[in-house]
């Protein structure tokens, strides 16, 4: 990076010439007030917050007034902060915007983390003077997440440039204009986008606050907090989880600038509320009735004596707690918990990733693709930030326009004058249309064996010793050869493919075309995403999948079946696993949630979630990520892994002794299997750091809240697994940034004071990102093009493909069960292409009966003209369909009909 | 739902425009041109035909304070409050007005004969004070002349 050297209050100091004088002052740690600025959005210099007065040369004692935001901090740039004069200007702007900011911090949500008391205090306006009425609106119903107070507002515009600039949304709008400027919807309704939830951090005060947070309300400073890790998708973002009276009460992002940067998705941030959901089990049950730890443990030893023991373990655990189940039931009885099919379509991606030359790329590193692929994902429901990133990634290209023209990246709006509405290329193959499709060069919509084939077909164009495909449409020819073209043409090609279609060759196809682009010099990368928060780390311990266990339970005398948080009757159908339950005589599960599995256990062990638990997932990019405990539970929960190493010691297992706490059983995971062999580097071990406080130092309360108990303030409960402590008190020296429990600084008390934390604004945290990457590209040309093509896909006679559906709200187990989010799920439905629907006498809103194997259910109907013929959707992840593995062929009938032998034509 | 009129007049429109959104302003004024204002249900209409989503329309359609979100009289008047027709006695014709009338600036008379609104500027400066009725301009008003101008609007 070049360097530049301006001059601040006549300091000299070094800086990125690339960016403005906002931008740089902040990185050097100047506290200068902003709000219409933000790292992510760029300058649009239209709140006059950040002005600085800036002088021609030493000798001009004048100097002028700019607004730090709008000038580059070009070499030899000369600028004062605290010139008088613009100390009184930027006071009163604030003097401004507070004239019609209602006085009510005290009854606000923002309070006590809000950008704009922080602003207010820094800029030293504490009178006011205006004496007018103030202007005010009435507020929206925005849905169960956000919450609107819109007489808040300081037209910054920062939500509407958040939402429909950067997210792509629709139905958020600035309306009127001057002093009643209003930013809403047209009308009360459910916000569509599935980033909203960003809005309360956008929102530099409280217009926009969490609506969850609302029914368990706790100022930011009264939460004890730790660092976590989104466990509702694969992405791994992280996430700062808080607590106040042993609840979990909100998550908000915790940036980290591989990985998810500023921003979360909804269902990573309200998700959280399944923790405090009424199906969390707290207590040991035993044969269904509650019962005492010690009777649990007793239980469970008297069954381990009994007879050998198999375990199942769960892409929704963790590491440790997998790694503890797969030693207690030894290596060769320790399967994955994931349906035969997914394992090997997981192992086949794990696989491409490490035996090829394509990398796969952090988040950051897709945000910066300047030409992208996606074959056979609905992102935007799969993996909602990656959606969010490849917004972003269309930018790259047309950017170059802007850089011919000297408009610097930051300058936003300017940029996206000359840039209009041109994009970079982006194309979507996927089985149905997809909400990225709005952003798509082009995009096809078929059958996931089609989708494989154009795929094949572009690694063919690009490179012709990758293996030809037979019999392609003229039509998906030309397509390839224009996808091949715009891959190759790129500096920073991206193919981004995943397991949601459950078709092998999809994912070898997306590999191919990686691999094609390096075969031929250029650096491609290739990203999968993963269906579950640990399902690449679960296939990296190479575990058999569940089909196996049954032939296990077959084949072997099997007393006892333990599964670890993983509801199998959605990982199979509902007899395969029947049968697997009757093939033993005890069943032991550990989990967080009631659901059909824990139903049928004569042993039932209460499981922390991630908010009880330390751990360790490992995201899609293969990026292994540490998260912390929040809260110490009154309760029997604790994390599976510790449940599983007491009762394993209280039978008298050796192995297991030799590890007492969490850098005990991260050293060993370390030792024994070698893919985990950087684990330990994760996160400091607790030996290395001294304490960290979860509480901040204003927490309140601490003497008081357990005094109905009993007077005397009990010692704090200790952390034997990590330096942070349920305490308000830390130890001197940096936080490591994998450690860091929740961002504050000194006058800076929003979510925007990680600018105090990074090592350059919108860069990497200091000291780097949190996260290991635990897997590289081979570096040896050992790999072979895949020569398996499937054929084009024909529809049958009577008989439809079904294939699943995506919903960010529903799809997922866990958030599923949050109160907000639970009241966002999509109804049942049977989705088929109106052509199709009209086969079978089914008509929009109406009800069809479909025949799934032997199961047959009536369902409602949506048409959907962008489903390829011959096929139908199911929402995934729903019940009752759950257990169902798609994709395979149904049968369909119109109600009152009944199904012949050979289906209904 | 539109009338086959208004959808034939945007679609002609349409050929002007570079892209659906720039007709935004536009498609609203035709709807206006026939019904006297823009409603909810009109934005919605306009919203499917255009692709545009309502919250992109009524972002337009507040902003221009010559698109009118609420139902008006038979006739809209609009009176010039800006600094030239306030020099030449604005006020007195406004106050002479909406007396007249019964109602306010920004109103609508009871009877529906009248919708009185404010505007900026009229353009007609050498002329103040000045009012514009239909789209039809009255300069030099005193208040006879306002007078036998309102009679004309029944």
């Amino acid at each position: 990076m070049t360097v530049a050297t301006i001059f601040i209050d006549n300091a000299p100091r070094e800086v990125n010439p690339k960016q403005n004088l906002l931008h740089v002052c902040l990185s050097l740690g100047y506290d200068l007030p902003y709000f219409c600025w933000h790292p992510a959005l760029g300058s649009v210099g239209a709140c006059r917050q950040c002005a600085v007065k800036q002088f021609r040369n030493e000798q001009d004692a004048t100097g002028k007034i700019v607004m730090a935001c709008m000038t580059p901090a070009a070499e030899g740039t000369r600028i004062s902060i605290a010139d008088p004069e613009v100390v009184a200007f930027r006071a009163g702007v604030i003097q401004g915007l507070m004239q019609n900011h209602p006085h009510d911090c005290p009854v606000c949500d923002e309070g006590g983390e809000c950008h704009l008391q922080d602003m207010t205090v820094m800029t030293g306006h504490r009178q006011r003077v205006y004496s007018f009425g103030k202007r005010t609106f009435r507020n929206q119903y925005l849905g169960p997440l956000v919450n609107h107070e819109m007489n808040r507002c300081i037209q910054c515009q920062r939500c509407v440039r958040f939402y429909r600039e950067y997210a792509g949304g629709h139905d958020l709008n600035a309306f009127h204009l001057r002093d009643s400027i209003f930013y809403g919807r047209h009308e009360d309704g459910v916000l569509e986008s599935e980033f909203s939830g960003n809005l309360v951090e956008i929102c530099p005060t409280g217009v926009f606050t969490d609506a969850t947070l609302k029914h368990h309300y706790s100022r930011k400073w009264d939460l004890q907090m730790a660092p976590s890790i989104c466990v509702h998708c694969g992405l791994g973002c992280n996430i700062t989880a808080g607590e106040r009276y042993g609840t979990l009460r909100r998550v908000v992002n915790r940036y980290n600038h591989e990985v998810n940067g500023y921003f979360l998705c909804d269902r990573g941030r309200f998700g959280y509320e399944f923790v405090e959901s009424s199906l969390r089990i707290r207590h040991p049950l035993v044969d269904g009735k509650p019962a005492t730890r010690s009777e649990a443990l007793e239980r469970f030893g008297a069954v381990l004596r009994k007879g050998a023991v198999i375990g199942v373990g769960s892409p929704r655990a963790s590491l440790e707690s997998n790694f503890a189940l797969r030693a207690l039931a030894g290596p060769d009885h320790f399967f994955a918990g994931v349906p035969d099919e997914e394992s090997r379509l997981i192992s086949a991606m794990v696989r491409i990733l490490r035996d090829g030359p394509a990398r796969s790329p952090s988040l950051d590193e897709v945000e910066h693709s300047d030409a992208v692929f996606v074959l056979g994902e609905d992102l935007t429901n799969v993996a909602p930030i990656m959606a969010l990133r490849l917004r972003q990634s269309v930018r790259q290209a047309p950017m170059r326009l802007a850089a011919g023209l000297h408009i610097p990246e930051w300058l936003d709006h300017a940029v996206r004058e000359t840039v209009q509405d041109a994009k970079g290329p982006l194309f979507i193959a996927s089985p149905y249309a997809t909400k990225l499709d709005d952003i798509a060069t082009a995009t096809y919509h078929a059958s996931p064996d089609d989708l494989a084939r154009l795929g094949f077909a572009i690694a063919h164009a690009i490179d012709a010793t990758a293996p030809e495909v037979i019999a392609l449409s003229p039509e998906l020819e030309t397509m390839a050869a224009k996808i091949a073209a715009a891959l190759r043409g790129a500096q920073h090609p991206l193919v981004v493919a995943g397991a949601s279609c459950r078709n092998r060759g999809v994912i070898e196809a997306a590999g191919q075309i990686a691999w094609a682009l390096c075969k031929v010099g250029s650096p491609a990368s290739l990203s999968f995403t993963m269906p579950e928060c640990n399902s690449f780390g679960l296939a990296l311990m190479e575990a058999p999948p569940l089909s196996e266990a049954l032939r296990t339970v077959r084949s072997e005398p099997v007393s006892t079946l333990i599964v670890l948080e993983n509801d199998l009757f959605r990982r199979a159908p509902a007899n395969e696993v029947t049968s697997l339950l009757r093939g033993v005589q005890h069943l032991i599960v550990l989990d967080h949630l009631g659901n059909p599995t824990t139903d049928a256990a004569e042993l039932v062990l209460p499981a922390g979630t991630f908010a009880e638990s330390d751990g360790t997932l490992v995201n899609n990019e293969g990026r292994a990520q540490r998260f912390f405990q929040v809260l110490n539970p009154s309760t029997d929960v604790q994390e599976s892994w510790r449940w599983l190493h007491e009762v394993s010691v209280a039978a008298g297992s050796k192995s297991m002794e030799r590890w007492e706490d969490l850098d005990d059983l991260t050293a060993t995971i370390a030792k024994e299997i070698a893919a985990f062999g950087a684990l330990p580097k994760v996160a400091p071990p607790r030996s290395a750091v001294g304490k960290i406080a979860r509480e901040p130092s204003r927490y309140s309360g601490r003497t008081a809240m357990l005094a109905n108990i009993s007077v005397h303030e009990p010692r704090p409960p200790q952390d034997p697994d990590s330096s942070l402590a349920f305490s308000m008190e830390s130890g001197p020296g940096p936080v490591p940034s994998s450690l860091i429990p929740f961002f504050w600084a000194p006058g800076w008390n929003s979510v925007q004071a990680v600018n105090k934390f990074q090592s350059e604004i919108g860069g990497a945290l200091r000291g780097g990102d949190p996260g290991v990457r635990l897997i590289e590209p081979s570096r040896e040309s050992v790999w072979q093009y895949f020569s398996a093509i499937p054929p084009a896909f024909k529809s049958r006679s009577g008989e439809w493909l079904l294939i699943p559906v995506f919903h960010i709200f529903g799809s997922e187990e866990l958030s599923r069960h949050a109160q907000g989010i639970s009241q966002l799920l999509p109804r049942p439905y049977l989705a088929l292409n109106p052509a199709e629907a009209s086969l079978v006498g089914a008509k929009a809103g109406g009800r069809i009966k479909i025949l799934i194997e032997d199961s047959q259910f009536e369902l409602e109907i949506m048409l959907r003209a962008d489903l390829p013929r011959g096929v139908a959707g199911l929402p995934a992840g729903l019940p009752p369909f759950d257990g169902i593995q798609l994709p395979l062929f149904c049968k369909l009938a119109s109600v009152g009909t009944e199904f012949s032998a050979r289906g209904v034509l | 739902m539109l009338t086959a009129e208004e959808r034939r007049e945007i679609e002609i429109k349409l050929a002007d425009y570079p892209n659906k959104q720039a007709m935004s302003i536009e498609s609203m004024l035709i709807v206006q041109r026939h019904r006297g204002w823009v409603s909810d249900e009109s934005l919605g209409d306009l919203s499917e035909l255009l692709g545009l989503s309502v919250a992109d329309l009524d972002g337009v359609a507040t902003f221009y304070n010559l698109i009118r979100r609420r139902p008006v009289g038979r006739h809209v008047a609009m009176v010039c409050d800006s600094v030239s027709c306030w020099i030449m006695g604005g006020e007195r014709i406004r106050d002479r007005l909406c007396s007249r009338l019964d109602t306010t600036l920004g109103e609508t008379t009871a009877d529906g004969r009248f919708t009185l609104l404010p505007i900026v500027c009229l353009g007609a400066c050498d002329h103040a004070p000045a009012m514009m009725i239909d789209g039809k301009l009255y300069e030099d008003l005193d208040e006879q002349r306002l007078d036998e101008v309102v009679a004309r609007y029944k």
